[in-house]
């Protein structure tokens, strides 16, 4: 029998589950952001800390995030458009959804590919009333390949959905709070 | 000082007739309590055209078994309580006592001033509709236990919220009657009636998969919460059938902002989920009776473009229906046994107080154990349990056999669910 190695530590989240099953406290996280206006509609988001576990946590290194306009909504174009940090939080949290789950029915994954979709009516941020800001809708498309049969791993994307953080982010209304401090 | 009893049974439903039949067998001196009528929540807490899922075949209790002349049948409400009637007889019934207080005693407990040695809670898995807090809606609202049929309800057009048995029901009379109805849909078990000509039920019991036992499924917290199959007894109801019939589907109510229902993007989700868990269900049934060739469910069909909000205030909907559910009343209950969820902690129908036993509740012993034809094994295992430690020798019964036929548990994890 070969062993299943997707790269994904199973056991250890298992093992928190349980942990975590006589210390709901410890299952509070904080994910924080700081974003700062460079000039324009750019702007750079800087993430390094976060509260989980109880205590104060950081990440190994400081990210940055550059977010910008393309050119053809006359901006310079120095990062992504802020929509589309969506798209990229929603595939990578799908994609580590795919290898959790495989990892965790014991299958092989050689390669994921996600391909991620917004339809967005630019017309709404415009002002046009009769116009949502947001997504429209989002269709993402997963090309894998696993040693699995087709069904498995229609299976293992349903899953991954239904344990997805961003996707429940995105597909159930949160509610935000805007404030100046 | 009231009087005193060895063994007192709460609740008349099959389950606590259940436990009188067996404790008459050990000559074990008891009373059931109950507070309205042998068989009330069969009387008093269901809709008027509900018939049981369960085929006529299966009402099986202890010593009584279906004898009527429709095999296949399902029950109407009048003849799920002429059944149970049947099965009380002998059984020392005290109608119209509600139990307000359980507790524990030097000896044993007082139930309310009745002195005892062991107490069955037999008070029924499905006493509270749940009921999710939106805050005032401005919408009348009724939850299963309130609707009654079509014509007492407001007019004008309906918010179903919940796809399991109850509101796949209910949505399917209310659309027959001619009323608009949206049917929120959140995650759900999916259930042909009949597979390869044979009620699914039938497989569920034949192949031994109901009777698989608590300590012998993956994951017992997921199984015992586990929502109830869209079936209906003697009609094929499923959410492609409520489509073709007219009815809206729209994803999980999420929330209520503004007087704006808001319903979850996430309804293609569930919707494959319980598609590819029925598929593997079958297979598992096809797996297990050696047959070859895949039958394939249709996909639910989902709407391309699901609403996502609905204004309450526009008219629209008169009423909501919530068919979200159903959970125990444990609130007499005096003696710590509840978990920090408000759930009764429990080993199999014996709790950890020496005395306290439970019938009735999801996947107590078995994964039928809600249904008719469920009680008996579990019963049988409680009464026996009560009756060793009553007599001192506290322990295990005989063990019980397992799964009869053996279930493999291919994707048996996702799949039987009590109501
Ligand atoms: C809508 C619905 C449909 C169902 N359909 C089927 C089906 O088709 N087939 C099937 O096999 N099962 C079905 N079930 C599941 C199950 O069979 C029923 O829930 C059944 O009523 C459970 O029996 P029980 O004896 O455990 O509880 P109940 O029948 O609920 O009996 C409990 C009794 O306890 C009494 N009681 C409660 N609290 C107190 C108190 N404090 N003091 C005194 N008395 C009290 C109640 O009045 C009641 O008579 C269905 C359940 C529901 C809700």
């Amino acid at each position: 029998m070969t062993v299943t190695d997707n790269g994904v530590n199973v056991q250890a989240l298992l093992d928190a589950r349980e942990a975590l099953k006589g210390a709901p406290e410890a299952a509070r996280f904080t994910w924080r952001a700081t974003s700062k206006w460079d000039r324009g509609v750019h702007c750079t988001t800087t993430i390094e800390n976060f509260y989980g576990l109880g205590a104060e946590q950081s990440h190994k290194a400081k990210s940055e995030f550059a977010a910008d306009h393309p050119e053809v909504f006359a901006a310079e174009d120095n990062g992504i458009t802020p929509i589309e940090y969506l798209l990229v939080g929603l595939a990578s949290c799908l994609t580590a959804g795919v290898a959790s789950v495989a990892q965790n029915r014991g299958i092989q994954l050689r390669s994921v590919t996600a391909v991620v979709e917004g339809n967005h009516d630019i017309r709404g941020i415009l002002g046009d009333p009769d116009v949502r800001n947001g997504y429209n809708d989002i269709k993402v498309t997963f090309d894998i390949d696993a040693d699995a049969s087709k069904e498995d791993i229609e299976a293992i994307v349903a899953q991954s959905q239904k344990r997805s953080a961003v996707f429940d982010a995105l597909t159930n209304p949160t509610d935000v709070t805007v404030e100046v401090a | 000082m009231g009087d005193s009893v060895t063994t007192v049974v709460v609740g008349a439903g099959h389950a606590g007739l259940a436990a009188s039949h067996f404790l008459r067998r050990r000559g074990i001196d008891h009373v059931v309590l109950e507070r309205g009528q042998v068989a009330n929540s069969w009387r008093t807490e269901r809709w008027d055209s509900l018939r049981l899922l369960t085929p006529n075949w299966l009402s099986r209790l202890p010593g009584l078994d279906y004898d009527g002349d429709d095999p296949d049948g399902y029950m109407t409400m009048d003849e799920v309580v002429a059944f149970i009637e049947r099965f009380a007889a002998g059984a020392p019934v005290r109608t119209g006592v509600n139990v307000t207080s359980v507790r524990r005693t030097g000896e044993g407990f007082a139930v309310g001033d009745l002195r005892c040695r062991s107490v069955v809670i037999a008070t029924g898995a499905c006493n509270v509709p749940v009921v999710p807090d939106f805050g005032d809606l401005g919408v009348p609202q009724v939850t299963p236990f309130g609707y009654r049929n079509p014509d007492r309800l407001p007019d004008g057009g309906v918010l179903v919220v919940g796809a399991s048995a109850t509101g796949v029901q209910i949505a399917a009379e209310l659309r027959r009657a001619g009323r608009q109805v949206v049917l929120s849909v959140g995650e759900h078990t999916r259930m042909p009636r009949r597979h390869r000509g044979r009620d699914v039920l039938w497989w569920m019991h034949e192949s031994g998969l109901w009777a698989q036992r608590y300590d012998e499924v993956e994951d017992l917290d997921r199984a015992r919460r586990l929502p109830s199959p869209q079936l209906a007894g003697g009609a094929d109801v499923d959410l492609n059938t409520l489509t073709e019939a007219g009815v809206e589907l729209v994803g999980r109510l999420a929330t209520v902002r503004d007087g704006w229902a808001l319903f979850s993007g996430g309804l293609r989700n569930v919707c494959s989920l319980a598609d590819l868990k029925a598929n593997r269900m079958l297979a598992g049934f096809d797996e297990w009776a050696g047959l070859t060739g895949r039958v394939v469910l249709e996909p639910t069909r989902v709407p391309a473009k699901p609403r996502l909000r609905l204004d309450l205030g526009s008219g629209e909907i008169g009423t909501i229906v919530w068919a979200t559910g159903f959970r125990p009343d444990h609130s007499w209950l005096q003696v710590p046994v509840l978990d920090e969820k408000g759930r009764l902690r429990h080993d199999g129908g014996v709790t950890e107080v020496p005395g306290l036993y439970a019938l009735g509740l999801p996947v107590l012993r078995r994964r039928r154990s809600t249904f008719l034809h469920g009680i008996e094994d579990d019963a049988r295992y409680v009464v026996d349990h009560l009756v060793r430690t009553l007599s001192g020798t506290p322990g295990r019964p005989e063990s019980e056999a397992g799964s009869t036929l053996g279930w493999n548990g291919h994707g048996s994890g996702d799949i039987v669910s009590p109501r």
